[in-house]
C-alpha cells in the first residue's frame, strides 16, 4: 500500500509533513479543556501571550493570540493553576505541538486563591477575623468618611444615597486609587489620614470639621485583578486598626475580599454601605418623638403610682387617727363623768368670791372716799402730800374735794391731831 | 456630647422612667435632663445642612477640607 512519502522518490517537503500532522491532530482532537500550571508566561510586544502548561510529568507549549486576550479576565502568572480551553495543533514553523488557548479559568487552587488563603490565614492567626472584634456601627453618625476613587460611580452612589436618606449628614471623601499597582499604597495613605484625623493629630488649614464616626471603604465591581488592592494584607490590617467602625463595599456581591473579612460590616455595594451607614432622617425624627412620648408617659405613670401610694397611706393614716380619737373620747367621757359634781361646786365658789372682790373694789374707789368728806392734798408738782414732812410752811398746795379744788398755803405744821388720839 | 451619645442617653432615660421602682425625686430629675437632651437632639435634627467635602493633605502635612 502506497502513501505519501512511501518511497524516496516521493519524499515530502517539511512543510507538507507538518501541515499533514496539523490536519491529523486537529481532526483527532476537537476543542477541549486542559488542566495545568502556567509556566514561563510572557506577553509579547505583538500582543500574543506565550506560556507553557505543565504538570509533574509533561508540558505543552501554549499561546493566546492577541485577538483572544481581551476575553481572558484572569491575570496570568507563573505557578497559577488554570483550566485552559483551546485547540491542540502543530506549529509548522517550529514543528512543535502547540495548544492555542481562547479561554482560561483559574483552577480552584489557583495562585490568586493561594495568596488569598495565605493572607487570610495570617490575619486569622492574629485574631483580626474574630467575629467578636466586629464593632457596632454608630446609629446616628453626623459625619461619614468615604475612602474610594474620587472619579468613580461608587462615590456618586454613596453621596446620592446619604443625601437622600439624611441631608444633615456630612460626607468627607478621602480620595484613593482603588486599582492598579499604586492602589494599596494609596489606600494605606487614605486610612492613615483618617486615623490621624480621628486621633486629633491633624493640623488644619481653614475650618476643622468634626471627625467622622464611621468609614465606608470600597469601589464598584470589577475583575478579580481590579479588586486585588482590597486583598492586600497591609490594607486589611489598616482597616482592622481603623479608629472608627468600618463598612467595606467592594465589587458586586460575589467576590469576597480580605477587606470585607476584616471590616466591621460587609456591604455588597457602595450604595448598600451608605444605607447601612446613615439612618433615614424622618425615622430619627420619629424616634426622638417616640422617646419624648415614652418619657412623658413614664413620668406620668410614675406620678400616678406615687399618688396612689400616697392615697393608700393617707387612708391608713386617717383610719388610725379616727381610732385614736375614738379611744381618747371614750376616756375623756369617763373622766368627765367622774369629775362633774366637784367641777360644778368649784365654779360656784369662784363666782361668789368674784362678787365679794367686786364689792371691795367698789368701796375703795377714790370717788367713794371723796363722797364720804375726805380731801387729798397735792403739791405743785402734782404729788400727793400724805405726810407732815411734805408740808413746808409758806408753801402753797391744792386740796382736792368732792366738788372742786382749794388753793391753800401751809401756815404751820403740828404733830398732834384729833384723828391720832388713841384715847378718844 | 455627640448626637449619637445624646440619643443613647435619651433612650436610657426613657427606659429608666418606664420603671415603677424609681424614686419619684429621681424620676423628676431624669425627666428634666431628658427635656434638655430632647432640645439638643431636636436642634441637631433641625440642622439638615450636610455637606460633601474632600479631604486633602497638603505636602506640608496640613489637612484641608474642600467643598
Amino acid at each position: 500500500m502506497s502513501h505519501a512519502g512511501a518511497t524516496s522518490a516521493e519524499a515530502l517537503s517539511v512543510h507538507a509533513l507538518t501541515s499533514a500532522a496539523k490536519d491529523v491532530l486537529e481532526g483527532a482532537f476537537p476543542r477541549l479543556w486542559v488542566r495545568g500550571e502556567v509556566s514561563g508566561y510572557k506577553k509579547y510586544p505583538s500582543g500574543h501571550w506565550y506560556f507553557t502548561l505543565k504538570d509533574a510529568e509533561a508540558q505543552i507549549p501554549s499561546v493566546v493570540w492577541k485577538g483572544s486576550t481581551a476575553r481572558i479576565r484572569e491575570k496570568l502568572e507563573d505557578g497559577l493553576q488554570v483550566r485552559a480551553y483551546g485547540q491542540l495543533t502543530v506549529w509548522p514553523a517550529s514543528g512543535k505541538m502547540q495548544f492555542v488557548v481562547t479561554a482560561i479559568e483559574a483552577d480552584g487552587e489557583g495562585l490568586w486563591q493561594k495568596r488569598f488563603d495565605e493572607t487570610k490565614a495570617r490575619l486569622e492567626k492574629d485574631g483580626l477575623l474574630d467575629p467578636a472584634r466586629k464593632r457596632a456601627l454608630p446609629r446616628f453618625p453626623r459625619t461619614v468618611a468615604v475612602i474610594t476613587s474620587s472619579e468613580a460611580a461608587a462615590l456618586r452612589d454613596v453621596i446620592a444615597v446619604i443625601g437622600r436618606r439624611n441631608p444633615g449628614v456630612h460626607v468627607v471623601v478621602i480620595p484613593a486609587a482603588v486599582q492598579g499597582e499604586a492602589a494599596p499604597e494609596s489606600l494605606l495613605g487614605a486610612l492613615d489620614r483618617l486615623a490621624r484625623w480621628v486621633g486629633g493629630d491633624a493640623e488644619w488649614r481653614g475650618v476643622a470639621i468634626p471627625a467622622p464616626e464611621v468609614l465606608i471603604i470600597g469601589r464598584g465591581g470589577g475583575s478579580r485583578e481590579d479588586l486585588w488592592a482590597f486583598n492586600h494584607e497591609g490594607v486589611a490590617r489598616a482597616i482592622a486598626a481603623c479608629p472608627v467602625p468600618t463598612i467595606s463595599a467592594v465589587g458586586h456581591e460575589t467576590d469576597v475580599t480580605i477587606a470585607d473579612l476584616v471590616a466591621d460590616l460587609r456591604a455588597a455595594t457602595p450604595s448598600v454601605a451608605a444605607e447601612h451607614a446613615v439612618p433615614v432622617l424622618a425615622e430619627v425624627r420619629e424616634l426622638v418623638t417616640q422617646l419624648a412620648g415614652m418619657m412623658a408617659d413614664g413620668l406620668q405613670d410614675r406620678i400616678q403610682v406615687a399618688r396612689r401610694d400616697l392615697d393608700r397611706r393617707a387612708d391608713a393614716l386617717s383610719r388610725r387617727a379616727q381610732l385614736v380619737v375614738e379611744r381618747r373620747r371614750v376616756r375623756v367621757d369617763r373622766v368627765a363623768a367622774r369629775l362633774a359634781p366637784q367641777g360644778l361646786r368649784s365654779v360656784e365658789r369662784r363666782r361668789a368670791r368674784m362678787e365679794t372682790l367686786g364689792a371691795m373694789l367698789e368701796a375703795r374707789s377714790p370717788l367713794a372716799v371723796f363722797a364720804r368728806g375726805f380731801a387729798v392734798a397735792r403739791g405743785a408738782d402734782g404729788a400727793t402730800l400724805a405726810q407732815r414732812a411734805a408740808f413746808i410752811p409758806g408753801t402753797p398746795f391744792d386740796l382736792l374735794l368732792r366738788d372742786g379744788r382749794v388753793r391753800a398755803t401751809t401756815d404751820s405744821v403740828h404733830t398732834d391731831a384729833p384723828h391720832l388720839r388713841t384715847d378718844a | 456630647m455627640t448626637f449619637e451619645q445624646t440619643l443613647s442617653r435619651l433612650e436610657q432615660i426613657a427606659a429608666s422612667l418606664d420603671r415603677d421602682d424609681l424614686p419619684l425625686e429621681e424620676a423628676l430629675k431624669l425627666f428634666e435632663e431628658g427635656i434638655t437632651r430632647l432640645r439638643e437632639a431636636s436642634a441637631a435634627l433641625a440642622d439638615a445642612d450636610g455637606k460633601v467635602r474632600t479631604l486633602i493633605e497638603q505636602s506640608d502635612g496640613v489637612f484641608e477640607a474642600k467643598e
